[in-house]
């Protein structure tokens, strides 16, 4: 569909579409008609959202990042439902196993994070705070200022986007080899080798359980990081 | 069940190099998914929490209300109570006080009456006396007179004899009131 031009639409694409429908379905089910006293699936979603509010919120920024909560619920959900796409039946590749989502989540959390911290202090205070540490003799600074700049301008984004398509890829690596391993020992192997088909299913099912840990632990972690980096850049001291 | 991506997978270097068509269609889900959050979820989240902090906080307002009416009425009813005892109490100490003042009426009253009875039988007892001495003075009278005939032997002028008999009675009087009063 639309080869070779940027609405190229291919199989991750879609499984970006149906799990952000999905995803988003969820929530507006969840708030659709909101009750005071919350029943079944609105508790759910108040939990989840809550979750965000309190676990990375208030635990990294306090109450004054509380302006940051639709940004940070989106990235959390945004990436918990891509990750967890790649241990559904039918879809069984991570929306984030394509570097395109968690570099474009990286950008938008380096733009977040930087826009924060000059809005706080002001271009040349917020450069100023980041590259040239207080407390260190100035010799330092020129080994200082090149390392300051490149750990928080250039390595921030980048180790973001590693860490989690790296993770998505290899989860699905692991996926991959341990259930085609037990399709081919089952089905193309010498019947001797057949039992073995057992153990690697076993192996499948237990890294099945394993990504789902890791689909909720690196959207977790994302998040945490990109708040973390937003309280810095708006923190007094650094 | 488990297949790979389908198209060319990337490999090497491209793994870390997104085609546009990826970004573009990343970009537009999480722009839809945050427009969601942002003018759907959250508003309405908030709301619902206001409205529930506002419940909460009415609940407790309204308890607060309740508690202090209920230690008002408390007051009220303790105050009552021991009005009603006080009243209890005084109701209690006049009927004390009239049953005395009734039986003591009552005694003053006897007493009354008592001594009215023994005023009667004294009044009574002395016209008797009265009468008794009369009768005997004409009797003692009459007796000394017939005897003083006898002796004599005539009779003697009424009126004299009467004279002398009340005299003589009279002296006995005096003397018998002289007697009574160096006693």
């Amino acid at each position: 569909m639309f080869e070779g031009t940027i609405f190229e639409f291919t199989r991750v694409n879609m499984i970006q579409v149906i799990m952000t429908v999905a995803i988003a379905s969820f929530f507006i089910v969840a708030f659709r008609n909101p009750k005071v006293v919350p029943r079944g699936i609105q508790q759910l979603g108040e939990l989840a959202v809550n979750f965000v509010e309190t676990q990375i919120i208030d635990s990294i920024m306090g109450s004054s990042g509380r302006r940051y909560l639709p940004y940070l619920v989106t990235l959390f959900f945004f990436i918990l439902a891509m990750n967890l796409a790649g241990v559904i039946p039918f879809l069984n590749l991570a929306g984030s196993s394509v570097v395109a989502v968690p570099m474009l989540m990286a950008v938008i959390a380096w733009v977040t994070f930087n826009t924060a911290g000059i809005r706080k202090h002001g271009f040349g205070n917020y450069m100023k705070a980041n590259l040239f540490p207080t407390g260190v003799p100035k010799p330092v600074y020129v080994l200082l200022t090149p390392i300051e700049f490149l750990s928080t301008f250039i390595l921030r984004p980048v180790t973001l986007t590693i860490r989690l398509v790296a993770n998505m890829m290899a989860g699905h690596l692991m996926l991959v080899l341990f259930f085609s391993g037990a399709t081919y020992l089952f089905l193309d192997a010498e019947w001797a080798l057949k039992p073995f088909g057992l153990g690697a299913a076993a192996m499948g099912f237990f890294i099945t359980g394993f990504e789902i840990l890791i689909a909720v632990l690196q959207a977790y972690i994302f998040t945490l990081l990109t708040a973390l980096y937003i309280a810095g850049a708006e923190s007094e001291h650094h | 069940m488990v297949r790979a991506a389908e198209g060319d997978v990337p490999e090497g270097i491209d793994i870390f190099i997104p085609p546009w068509y990826d970004v573009f269609w990343s970009a537009v889900m999480f722009a839809a998914l945050f427009w969601i959050f942002w003018k759907f979820v959250l508003p309405r989240l908030k709301t619902v929490l206001n409205e529930r902090s506002e419940g909460i906080e009415k609940k407790l307002e309204q308890a607060e209300a309740d508690r202090n009416e209920a230690h008002v009425l408390l007051e009220q009813y303790r105050e009552q109570l021991a009005e009603a005892r006080s009243e209890a109490a005084q109701i209690r100490a006049e009927a004390q006080a009239e049953r005395q003042s009734i039986v003591a009426e009552a005694r003053s009253e006897a007493q009354t009456a008592a001594t009215a009875v023994a005023e009667r039988a004294e009044t009574q007892l002395s016209a008797e006396a009265e009468r008794v001495r009369t009768v005997l003075a004409r009797d003692v009278g009459r007796l000394a007179t017939d005897l003083a005939e006898k002796i004599v032997g005539e009779s003697l002028d009424e009126q004299k004899v009467a004279a002398t008999v009340d005299r003589f009675i009279a002296d006995l009087e005096t003397v018998a009131a002289e007697e009574q009063e160096t006693r």
